[in-house]
């Protein structure tokens, strides 16, 4: 089952990746056949049984909700690709 | 060469210095890995310096860590702020991480030696190192072969012996697969027996970090140093350290789970025939086999291949070229701008799982692919609680195959899935998983014995392998490097 090419392009859309027509269609192609692989799990009678999203038991942790030393303004702009002062640059989101 | 345990006895007693050590390791690395690949940067400077630390340490008679001038490679999915971290992608190429991972600041703390970060398939994505987007790492044993992965170059870089022991991260094998095939001791613990932070998330229910070495000792020992809960992680578990390094344990009535899913088509013959005769040289030393069944393990990988790339691709959400990472040289708006960056930046098989996961998550089909297979994972996860009510480890192959060469699955991305058979399930339950060396195949590649154990049963894991090490006593040579 190859997915089309829409459905690809909006998945693509979705996760924020610019693909060209061809890529669209191998992706969709490779997709179809990997989705055809995991189709195997719709033999089974999973009926009753609560996900399982956590194979070892986590809990809530709390702190109290205070000031702590932290990264500092320098080190978190360190990688940025543009920057000014103590910001980051990004294109004109709002008209 | 050899291994951690005695390089460390050598520098306390000063039979040796850690300078001289690390000098002897990066001059090894130096020779050897224009052949073998297996890392991303060297940073001689920094190694050497850290070597000074412990051996000044020493003169002045302080106590010093458990890795005291021990050299140790680096997954280049952990962050270090004193050399770059790129994860094998070109979007983080150039990426300086601020903070180093708990588990790099514990190996400084315990006075270890970093040489450098080794190469691995691009965010941990694949079993053959070939998803690096700089270069493929080759197998010491067969330069011809891949190292397996995604750990692959911390697997080879033990295993050609540029450094006693490594660094690495298994999300469905990733430490595993790759010890199998360069006949080095490859050890995942128990999800959440050691911090994430740090590490470069890709299936953060899934991801754990662990070691290479060339002895389950060895292994032992860096698992001693780097696990304990973390504050910064909120996923790692609060319960006490075991002593690792207790590790003899009579193999009388140590009960192995034999799964016959195990042992079914698709596994090669010289590697089932040499597993069984472990299996049957520990039952001869008084160890007591248990078939058991985990009839889940074909579904494995198909539960994997869903939460995996949903994880996946919500982790990688955060590369937008905004913050840090590549950000394209030319795009009109905000969304021209992170879609552009993030095409130039992931390479296919990273692309590929990103799609495959916001599909899966996407309105529609959310029900019958990721919750569908969290229901599998519940079933997998009571397969195993099952099994261990008759057995105290289970025994298996890690991999269905050796080292296969350079190319041979590239152009198919599910041929790549079904190397981690064996190994993805281990992931999903959360279960500590070891892989030991086990032989040679007639071709002259390493076969890798796999052991799983209960959550939480990290030292029963490694006390069980340690008992095959013993009894087998098997000595591999040093690979070849041809």
């Amino acid at each position: 089952m190859a997915i089309d090419r829409k459905t690809v392009e909006k998945v693509a859309k979705l996760a924020r990746l610019q693909l060209t027509p061809e890529e669209l269609d191998r992706y969709g192609g490779q997709l179809g056949a990997i989705l055809d692989y995991i189709a195997k799990l719709e033999k089974l009678d999973v009926s009753g049984l609560e996900p399982l999203a956590q194979a070892v038991d986590t809990h809530n942790v709390f702190r109290a909700d205070e000031p702590r030393p932290c990264l500092s303004r320098d080190a978190a702009l360190q990688n940025a690709p543009e920057k000014a002062g103590d910001f980051f640059i990004v294109p004109k989101i709002i008209e | 060469m050899t291994d951690a345990v005695s390089i460390r006895q050598d520098i306390l007693s000063k039979k040796t210095t850690a300078t001289r050590v690390a000098e002897r390791f990066l001059s090894r690395l130096a020779a050897i890995d224009p052949k073998v690949r297996a890392f991303l940067s060297v940073n001689k400077d920094a190694a050497l310096a850290a070597a000074k630390k412990v051996d000044e340490k020493i003169a002045r008679g302080e106590k010093t860590g458990l890795l005291a001038g021990i050299p140790v490679a680096v997954k280049d999915n952990l962050c270090t702020t004193d050399a770059p971290t790129t994860c094998g992608s070109k979007i983080l190429e150039n990426y300086r991480a601020p903070y180093d991972a708990t588990v790099v600041r514990r190996l400084r703390e315990e006075d270890a030696v970093i040489v450098g970060k080794t190469n691995l398939d691009e965010f941990a994505m694949g079993s053959s190192t070939e998803n690096s987007a700089f270069f493929t790492s080759r197998n010491p044993w067969n330069l011809q072969c891949v190292p397996g992965g995604s750990s692959g170059g911390s697997a080879a870089a033990v295993a050609a012996g540029m450094a006693p022991i490594a660094l690495g991260s298994d999300t469905g094998g990733s430490i595993r697969q790759p010890a199998a095939l360069t006949g080095t001791v490859g050890f995942k613990p128990t999800y959440g027996r050691v911090s994430r932070y740090g590490l470069v998330a890709y299936g953060s229910s899934l991801d754990q970090v662990g070691p290479f070495g060339r002895s389950v000792r060895d292994a032992a020992l860096v698992t001693q140093a780097i696990s304990g809960h973390d504050p910064m992680d909120s996923t790692s578990v609060d319960q006490p350290v075991p002593d690792f390094q207790q590790l003899e344990r009579d193999v009388k009535g140590l009960r192995l789970g034999v799964p016959k899913e195990y042992f079914g088509a698709g596994l090669d013959p010289e590697i089932r025939a040499s597993v069984e005769s472990a299996i049957a040289a520990l039952t001869a030393k008084g160890a007591v086999r248990v078939d058991v069944s985990l009839p889940m393990t074909e579904f494995g990988i198909a539960a994997y291949y869903i939460v995996a790339p949903c994880e996946a691709s919500s982790n990688l959400a955060r590369y937008d070229g905004a913050h840090y990472g590549h950000r394209s040289k030319e795009y009109g708006d905000v969304i021209e701008m992170m879609s552009k960056s993030r095409k130039e930046g992931f390479g296919p098989e990273v692309t590929r799982r990103i799609i495959l996961g916001t599909f899966a998550l996407s309105s529609g089909y959310y029900e019958a692919y990721y919750n569908r297979a969290l229901k599998v994972r519940r079933r997998i996860k009571q397969d195993f609680d099952k099994a261990f009510e008759s057995c105290d480890v289970i025994v298996g192959p890690t991999s269905p195959t050796p080292a296969f060469p350079v190319g041979a699955k590239a152009g198919d991305p599910l041929s790549m899935y079904l190397c981690d058979v064996y190994t993805v399930a281990t992931n999903l339950a959360g279960l500590p998983g070891i892989s030991i060396p086990c032989g040679l195949t007639s071709a002259g590649l390493p076969i890798g014995l796999q052991l799983q154990g209960r959550v939480l049963d990290d030292l029963g894991v490694l006390k069980a392998a340690r008992c095959f090490e013993r009894e087998l006593s098997l000595s591999l040579p040093w690979p070849s490097l041809t």
